[in-house]
């Protein structure tokens, strides 16, 4: 067999189909935040948008960069950076669940022909004081989406909740076109010769060259020093939103801001622990503090739109 | 009479708590019923599939029988007033609902009163269940809840979607979470998009199944076995293996299973079969297959949630998804041994063990230390032990959590260990001991097999133990999070199971004397309480053990107890000699006396008056207090003696011979004497005879059939 699928999608139709079929359901396209992150959850699309009453739904795509898990680009499943479809449902419309089969039905998967099932996966992130309630979808064996009604985000509770849907793109394109190594994966077909471009051709280099930062090359010493930098001023602007609000103003005080730098500590606190650089009693306090940074934003970006109102809203899928 | 259908259909509930809900979805319905006077008989029938948990209960009346009472009101003096009838009367005819001429009188003891007759109406089977039935509902317990309604007015385990609620073919208007039930359901998600409409509760499995959903979960549980068995049958000689804990998830994954055959490469089994059978049973949920001598083939079985895979779409993406997770796990397995184990201790440094107790290494240490000072215990004829294994193997045990197959398999910790030491031709003793470290995972589960692993195995739990409870995070009620109910129970059962002559209270002194100068140390707040907390802990655990696991009686589990925990091999042989010794004719006697004994010296204490230091015969006024003094003298030294020989049986034997003596001095003696010293020296023999009598078993504790006649 030489593909489970008919003209499979490539990689960019992939993306595009996902994000079409998403829009069509009300969902904003945004673009990827252009801040490094390990996960499209920490995205301020996700991380502050679910915070609050007013609603929004989006989709985007979030690079996620782990540095722990780069292997040199010599594993066929494995990346330093890999692409998350991110879609947030917020309030999640009540056939969220059909809606996300339609997504699969969409980017050419036909349900009747496969074995689909949820099986139950929570999601938690104490660094973000963040959890959910969920699955693991599983589409003949592998696991293809992350579902999670998300239920508290930096240590709010979050009413009304979001549906969080996770597609890790390549697993995903390596399934749809057969592939058993996602460097294998056709990113691109040009239309007038049919030549394909690969998810080699586009990504090795950056694989390797990045596995060799993250794990050999990355200036220690540096790297503790821009996170405590990052620390500094993040921590500064979160103490001084407490001032910023009793004296009036909340709304133009610069929280977004405040959230880029905690996910710049964030980041730089897994390229030291790929690294090898944190010894195990530095561990559990640098997450503490990262945490207090991401809780510490939460709490305020949560008190500033209580007080905004000028947001776009934007509704939901049809339910 | 009708039949009664409830279902509650979800976004897919988690398979290890469909179970439990289904049952109390039927029962709490039940007993609703019951108790609303709407059902006679019960055979209330629960369903549940991933989507749905459901119960039919035939023979539901279609309302409840009216009643008729009669209720008495104020007395007539209060009611009438000149004859006519006063505001009493008049609030009480209103309450009761009948005119104010419809009124009775009865006389009782106490004079005349108003009375009424009241009929209460029974009330339509629909109403009360539209209106009762949403509370249980609500009452379920689910390990997990979670919001998602705007406002979050209610928790449960997943959205709920649709209700089904009739009584034969009547809607019952009930209203849960924002949903009002219907007569439809829904049909499996992919094989059948349409609503399905039920008819009535008696052919609800069948509209389901006619909607490829098998609603009852043990016909879905027999599908697939046969369906496991017609495909391994293509395989000459292979059996697949089964799997209790398998089965029931994946029939709680499936509405509509099916099964599928698929191969992997033969060259993947030159891995360990411990690692692939991990990656199919725990991370794809495979069931293995076998051929004719045990020896896993290369084959797996998937169980689908859908008809069929008739392109062979779903075995290839099945097969395709193993391959990539074998060539993982091969590729661990491989580059993990570039560096031995050896070599991972140091590395252990890096892996925190629990945030204020240290790393791994430090860990490794303490049981390095450990296994040496209880090592020198066995060292015994009986308990042969290589100490200079036991020794490695306790520095090498945690070596393998910085392997890589172990972070993506964690649960096969220990067994990798074992695995990569056996590869690296260390000694088959350093191998097992660090092989069988978790043993046992829970009761059910095998001891260590060997006494090196025994050891490593209870150096690693009592060190948990000990260091948490110096933390002063020992569990509390439900509260376990580091699970060590588990773990002593584990201790409990290896010690029995091996027969070791370990004293917990030596081994959890040393336990805690292994963080001694460490920096955890600052951190321990409760070490004051720390020998009584921990004593206290086994003694739930040693109870729990003899009572749950060994099914000894509760009484003769206390009795033991009593006379001493600290050994748990002797508890156990103590609790083995009392239930043997107990069905003789004199033991229960023997307890009433002691009982008696306990009393008397208690309340002589009570009412401050002691038993003299020693027993004198020259103030012995009677001779039956003499001739018990003197059977007990001839009697102390035997049992002492047979105690020291651990002949716990014959020991109670020797004790239970007391017992005429005793019963002639109770009969005949009077002990609280007024003249004080005959008082105190009698009390002295007493007090000295539960001294000698009580260090195999408190036999006070032992309930006597008087006892238990009085307690039913």
């Amino acid at each position: 067999m030489s593909s489970t699928h008919h003209n499979p999608l490539t990689f960019q139709e992939l993306i595009f189909t996902l994000q079409k079929f998403w829009a069509e359901q009300g969902c904003i396209l945004q673009q990827p935040y252009d801040v490094e992150m390990g996960a499209g959850t920490m995205s301020p699309e996700t991380f502050l948008r679910v915070l609050g009453p007013k609603p929004y739904s989006v989709c985007y795509l979030q690079p996620s960069r782990r540095p722990a898990d780069g292997r040199y680009g010599e594993n066929p499943n494995r990346l330093f950076k890999h692409t998350q479809c991110q879609v947030i449902l917020k309030p999640p419309p009540e056939n969220v669940q059909d809606l996300y089969l339609q997504s699969l039905q969409a980017i050419g998967i036909d349900l009747r022909k496969h074995d689909l099932k949820f099986e139950e996966d929570n999601w938690e992130s104490p660094t973000l004081g963040a959890w959910g309630i969920g699955w693991q979808v599983m589409l003949d064996g592998m696991e293809v989406t992350q579902f999670t009604y998300f239920q508290q985000c930096g240590g709010v509770d979050l009413d009304p909740i979001s549906a969080e849907l996770t597609f890790g793109l390549e697993r995903l394109c390596a399934f749809l076109q057969d592939k058993e190594s996602v460097y294998d994966i056709v990113w691109a077909r040009d239309p007038k010769s049919g030549r394909e471009l690969t998810y080699r051709d586009v990504r090795h280099a950056e694989e390797l060259q990045f596995s060799v930062y993250n794990f050999e090359a990355a200036d220690v010493e540096k790297t503790w020093e821009h996170l405590r930098l990052y620390e500094t001023e993040c921590k500064a602007l979160i103490d001084g939103f407490a001032v910023t609000k009793k004296a009036g103003g909340a709304e133009r005080y610069p929280m977004l801001a405040a959230f880029d730098l905690c996910l710049k500590c964030s980041h730089l606190f897994n390229l030291l622990d790929a690294r090898g650089a944190i010894s195990v009693t530095e561990r559990v306090g640098v997450i503490a503090r990262i945490r207090a940074l991401a809780v510490g934003v939460a709490k305020a970006y949560a008190e500033q739109q209580a007080g905004a109102t000028n947001e776009p809203a934007v509704a939901a899928g049809k339910s | 009479m009708a039949d009664f259908l409830l279902e509650i259909g979800l976004e897919e509930i988690p398979a290890r708590m469909i179970d439990g809900a289904r049952e109390e979805l039927a029962r709490r319905t039940q007993e609703l019923l019951v108790r609303e006077n709407l059902i006679d008989g019960a055979s209330t029938r629960a369903f549940s599939t991933p989507r749905r948990i459901s119960v039919v209960v035939p023979g539901v009346k279609s309302s409840q029988a009216d009643i008729r009472e009669e209720v008495t009101g104020p007395s007539t003096k209060v009611a009438y007033k000149d004859g006519v009838p006063t505001a009493a009367a008049e609030a009480f005819a209103k309450k009761a609902g009948v005119s104010i001429d419809k009124l009775t009188k009865i006389t009782n003891a106490k004079g005349e009163y108003l009375a009424a007759t009241v009929e209460k109406k029974g009330r339509a089977a629909a109403d009360v269940l539209a209106e009762l039935l949403p509370k249980e509902i609500a009452s379920i317990y689910w390990a997990k809840n979670m919001y998602w309604r705007a406002g979050k007015p209610e928790r449960f385990v997943r959205p709920v979607r649709w209700i089904v609620a009739k009584l034969d073919d009547e809607v019952v208007p009930l209203e849960f979470a924002g949903i009002k039930a219907g007569a439809e359901s829904e049909g499996h998600r992919v094989l059948h998009k349409a609503e399905v409409k039920i008819i009535s509760p008696a052919g609800y499995a069948e509209a389901l199944e006619r909607a490829k959903v098998i609603v009852y979960s043990a016909d879905r549980k027999k599908r697939i076995e046969k369906a496991l068995d017609a495909a391994t049958r293509t395989i000459p000689g292979a059996r697949w293996r089964a799997d209790d804990a398998l089965i029931n998830t994946v029939v709680n994954l499936t509405e509509y299973p099916s099964v599928i055959l698929g191969s992997f490469d033969k060259q993947f089994l030159e891995l360990p079969e411990e690692v692939l059978v991990t990656v199919m049973r725990d991370h794809q949920k495979y069931f293995a297959v076998e051929d004719a001598h045990g020896k896993l083939a290369p084959y797996f079985l998937a169980v689908l949630n859908t008809d069929g895979d008739p392109d062979g779409l779903i075995r290839h993406g099945n097969e395709r998804v193993l391959r990539a997770r074998f060539a993982d796990a091969q590729f661990f397995w491989e580059s993990d041994q570039k560096i031995p184990l050896k070599q991972r201790v140091e590395m252990l440094k890096n892996v925190t063990f629990q945030k204020d107790l240290g790393s791994y290494y430090d860990k490794a240490a303490r049981l390095a230390r450990l296994v040496d000072i209880g090592g020198a215990d066995f060292d015994r004829p009986k308990h042969k032990i290589d100490r200079n294994a036991l020794h490695e193997a306790a520095w090498l045990a945690k070596a393998d959590l910085t392997t890589e197959l172990v972070k993506e398999f964690t649960e096969l910790q220990g067994i990798v260990g074992g695995l990569y030491a056996r590869a690296q031709k260390m000694p088959a003793a350093v191998a097992d001991a660090i092989y069988d470290q978790y043993k046992p995972a829970s009761m059910e589960d095998q001891v260590p097999r060997t006494p090196e692993a025994a050891m490593i195995a209870l150096a690693d739990k009592a060190d948990s133990i000990a260091g948490m409870f110096a933390l002063g995070m020992q569990p509390t009620g439900s509260k376990d999070p580091f699970a060590l109910r588990r773990a002593a129970n584990g201790i409990v059962k290896t010690i029995v199971e091996h027969g070791l002559p370990l004293d917990l209270r030596i081994l959890f002194r040393e336990a805690l004397a292994g963080y001694k100068g460490s920096a955890a140390e600052k951190k321990f707040v409760k070490l004051d309480e720390y020998e009584a907390s921990v004593s206290a802990f086994f003694r739930e655990r040693l109870e729990f053990y003899l009572k749950e696991v060994r099914g000894f009686a509760y009484d003769e589990v206390n009795a033991v107890l009593a006379a001493g925990t600290d050994r748990v091999t002797d508890v156990m042989a103590r609790a083995e000699a009392v239930a043997k010794v107990r069905k003789s004719p004199d033991f229960e006697p023997i307890s009433v006396a002691f009982k008696r004994i306990k009393n008397i010296l208690r309340q002589a204490n009570e009412a401050g008056k002691p038993p003299a230091n020693e027993f004198k015969a020259s103030l012995a006024a009677d001779p039956a207090e003499k001739a018990l003094e003197e059977t007990v003298r001839q009697t102390a030294p035997r049992v002492a003696e047979l105690r020291k020989k651990r002949d716990y049986a014959g020991a109670l034997a020797e004790i239970a011979k007391l017992r005429p003596a005793l019963d002639t001095f109770f009969d005949k003696v009077m002990v609280m004497v007024d003249d004080e010293k005959v008082r105190a020296n009698r009390l002295a023999l007493l007090s000295q005879m539960l001294n000698d009598f009580s260090t195999i078993a408190d036999f006070s504790e032992i309930v006597t059939e008087k006892q238990e006649e009085r307690r039913g």
